[in-house]
């Protein structure tokens, strides 16, 4: 019962909250929202047992990207922001379409089958921890999209200089 | 014992927002943040199959997620300082330069 009250609140919450991003006429307050959203998503992977995840949500989402999109905000003009409307003219268009893939999946959800479960019980997790069984996996089975991951992170860094730097005279 | 199916529930529904908000904001810094909220609902639901089907690859494709994202967020950000540059602006329908 206990754990039903806990997950509806942080599903009421994250749903509320994700309105409110999308919603702000500021900027700034959108950012602000996506904060305690991000926080109240990294409660919920606490709640699957899976606290590197968490600890990871709150660093890259929260410490990282948040700073990324806030010195972004400072581009826009507020005051003109305030003024003109937040949503372009095919908005409802938008709605229209969100709405029905909504209905599509949920109305599907109903007929998922799980497959078997793993060899991954949350006894073998507790006994070895978590990050170590995280490491072992990340670092064999998946060690090849790991370098990949590690690829594309190098090309971000050098394509966002690329793309944000002045272009040189002549 | 929440079912997987509660989470599967939130997971789209978040994603939904997220579409919504993708097509229908004005500001691409908005545009943006409504793709990390996409991610984000993919990630939820990656990671409660993962609890209940008791695979941790769940898990490790949720970590690939978050690096993809935070090197989407880089370069479209990027992206948007090279915009306001040009055009001085950020608002996606003042961009019309490609209509025939």
């Amino acid at each position: 019962m206990i754990q039903q009250a806990f997950f509806g609140y942080f599903a009421f919450a994250i749903t509320v909250l994700s309105l409110l991003v999308i919603t702000r006429k500021n900027p700034i307050h959108s950012v602000a929202w996506m904060l305690l959203l991000f926080f109240h998503i990294a409660s919920l992977y606490l709640f699957l047992n899976a606290e590197f995840l968490a600890a990871v949500q709150v660093i890259v989402y929260a410490g990282a990207i948040l700073v990324l999109f806030l010195f972004a905000v400072l581009l826009v003009n507020v005051r003109e922001e305030m003024k003109i409307s937040r949503f372009i003219g095919a908005g409802a268009t938008g709605f229209a379409f969100a709405a029905a893939l909504l209905v599509v999946v949920l109305m599907s959800i109903r007929s998922f089958i799980a497959a078997p479960p793993g060899i991954y019980t949350v006894d073998l997790i507790k006994q070895e921890t978590h990050t170590v069984v995280l490491g072992k996996i990340l670092y064999t089975e998946f060690l090849y999209p790991f370098e990949v991951a590690s690829l594309i992170l190098l090309v971000a860094i050098i394509g966002a200089i690329v793309l944000a730097k002045r272009r040189l005279k002549g | 014992m929440v079912p997987l199916s509660w989470y599967m529930a939130l997971s789209i529904i978040v994603f939904s927002i997220g579409v919504f908000g993708f097509l229908s904001r004005r500001n691409v810094i908005l545009m943006f943040m409504s793709i990390e909220l996409m991610l984000n609902a993919v990630n939820i639901n990656l990671i409660a199959m993962s609890h209940y089907l008791q695979d941790m690859r769940g898990q490790i494709l949720a970590f690939f997620v978050i690096a993809v994202a935070a090197a989407e967020a880089a370069i479209g950000l990027a992206i948007v300082i090279a915009l306001f540059r040009n055009k001085a602006t950020a608002h996606v329908d003042d961009m019309k330069e490609m209509r025939g």
